[in-house]
């Protein structure tokens, strides 16, 4: 009987969780200004809006061009930093890796307006470059932990195999390094890309005039004449998360062995 | 592995490592040692004129205001990591113990809501606890309550309640890991051998589980101090915390030296804390055993 309590108290706990997101694509498709009860009946007209507002499908472009470049330069830094950590001796390992994954302990707040001093004082002006820099700095540690625990996992006589049948190191790379390593990667870019694409305070000091998609969606929740689209857009972000994780978690635990099955960073 | 033991593989790996500590160093080490210099300088300006000052760390301790702002972000931070994990536990605790075969699909639920924008996530608790938000127009339409109640959002009760939500995952995570670990057979000697089942989870499994609640309490604790988006959004005057004073330094008031040693001095605060934490959960760990 004990476990069935502990089984109720999981139900209640994942309405928790759920309940306050759920209530953004509801209000979303309900026809008021005003999120309150009672629902005043189903309309589209939030997403029309949404769909022609320029200013949000500008921040949308800025944000996927961020999230895309943090997510392959990140991936890039992770996979050679992986690969030294897991295959080679080397002196100051753990304070390497503890340098590395320093962001994880900073508060945001901090990495954010650390970094606007140094741009600052470098004369370099604000732009989306400057908002890929701060992320870089917050994504490498995910990308690293991603592809650490794959590499891990990794059979290097499958490697040797490979050259002791007659194969360059290229091909080697080609054939049996990197679709080993393919599910590890794919996973690292899609978590790099969501941190990124979800970050707002790094952005908002560090994005100048081109606001990125967190930063553009704070600066609509001062109207609440807009709040219904801001819904709107909340809800479609949600949708394409939840396929994005959903595919991350696939592609991470295919090819390992079921006691290997982990989930998050 | 040993493969690679001559001193000509390994320099393959200080290249390999290399970029990655080249991009922290300049995204990451550089602008914390540039914050320093900041918060020593006297001027707004960039250049340390007149020598280094400790002007600015003695306003941050000495203004009554803003050694407030420090306890409450410190207490809204400590309230929210306890809470976060302690409502964490059990359910972590159901998924590596109890869900069977559907562990993984258990695991996909619980981190699937954590994914959506962070933003809107906070945001969803000012549409559910305003003053004619969910709660209040629900209740009102069920004709429970006559008028708004109006101590719903906007205190700090607001920011402990959205913080608990929104950093769930983080606590649910590392202490499932560490529980996943434990060897079954420790628990079933303990049972041969007389235990109660509060017994063997006293003694076995929450000693075994500490070292993912201490990694679910840093996770938690740290980077909620610094939050600037949920005091902004539900904490009201009353909920402020202490980034969201920081960030008015680097708006409008415009003093940055303030507001690095501010920032610094925020690190340095929650660095010690946390490490005094982790000592004494460890110590308390090894008394438990």
């Amino acid at each position: 009987m004990r476990h069935r309590a502990l089984a109720l108290y999981a139900g209640a706990y994942l309405a928790f969780l759920y309940l306050p997101v759920l209530f953004l694509p509801l209000f979303s498709f309900n026809d008021s200004h005003y999120i309150a009860f009672p629902l005043s009946g189903f309309t589209l007209r939030w997403y029309q809006a949404l769909a022609a507002d320029a200013a949000m499908l500008q921040a949308l472009s800025n944000s996927l061009k961020v999230g895309a470049v943090t997510a392959l330069l990140s991936t890039l830094l992770g996979l050679l930093a992986a690969k030294a950590v897991t295959q080679y001796r080397l002196r100051g390992k753990g304070a390497m890796l503890g340098f590395i994954g320093l962001p994880l302990f900073i508060p945001d707040i901090v990495l954010g307006i650390a970094l606007l001093l140094l741009i600052a004082a470098m004369g370099v002006p604000l732009s989306l470059a400057t908002v890929v820099l701060g992320h870089l700095c917050l994504c490498t540690p995910f990308a690293l932990a991603v592809l650490i625990a794959r590499f891990e996992g990794f059979d290097r006589n499958l490697e040797e195999a490979s050259a002791d049948l007659g194969e360059g190191p290229l091909m080697t790379f080609r054939r049996v390094t990197f679709p080993l390593m393919l599910p590890g990667i794919m996973a690292s870019l899609l978590l790099t890309f969501i941190v990124s694409f979800d970050e707002f305070l790094i952005a908002y000091f560090l994005s100048g005039t081109e606001a990125t998609l967190p930063v553009f969606i704070w600066s609509q929740l001062r109207f609440p004449a807009r709040l219904p689209v801001v819904l709107a857009l909340g809800a479609l972000i949600l949708l394409v998360s939840v396929a994005l994780v959903v595919l991350a978690e696939v592609l991470r635990n295919r090819g390992l062995p079921p006691d290997k099955t982990r989930i998050g960073a | 592995m040993a493969a690679k033991t001559a001193a000509g593989g390994n320099d393959a790996g200080y290249l390999l490592i290399g970029p990655a500590l080249g991009v922290m160093a300049l995204a990451l080490a550089a602008p914390l040692a540039l914050l320093f210099l900041y918060s020593l300088t006297r001027t707004t300006g960039p250049v340390l004129e007149g020598g280094p000052t400790l002007t600015h760390y003695a306003e941050v301790l000495g203004r009554e205001g803003y050694r407030a702002l420090f306890w409450r972000s410190l207490g809204i931070s400590a309230l929210v990591t306890a809470a976060t994990v302690a409502l964490a536990y059990p359910m972590a605790y159901f998924v590596a113990f109890h869900a069977g075969r559907r562990k993984f699909l258990w695991l996909v639920a619980l981190t699937i809501p954590f994914w959506t924008s962070y933003l809107l996530r906070v945001f969803a608790w000012k549409v559910i606890l305003g003053y004619g938000g969910v709660i209040n127009s629900g209740l009102m339409a069920a004709g429970l309550i006559a008028a708004p109640l109006d101590f719903l959002l906007y205190n700090p009760f607001a920011v402990v309640v959205t913080l608990t939500h929104a950093w769930a995952a983080f606590a649910i995570l590392p202490i499932y890991v560490s529980l996943e670990k434990i060897d079954r057979t420790l628990l079933e000697a303990a049972a041969d051998l007389g235990d109660s089942p509060l017994r063997r989870f006293l003694r076995i499994t929450l000693p075994l589980s500490m070292p993912g609640v201490i990694g679910a309490a840093l996770l938690i604790f740290i980077p909620t101090t610094g939050d600037y988006v949920t005091p902004a959004l539900v904490g009201g005057p009353e909920g402020a915390m202490i980034a969201n004073i920081i960030s008015v330094q680097f708006d409008r008031v415009g003093n940055w030296p303030l507001g690095a040693a501010m920032a610094l001095s925020t690190m340095a605060v929650v660095a010690v804390l946390a490490g005094l934490f982790v000592a004494a959960a460890r110590a308390a760990t090894r008394a438990a055993r």
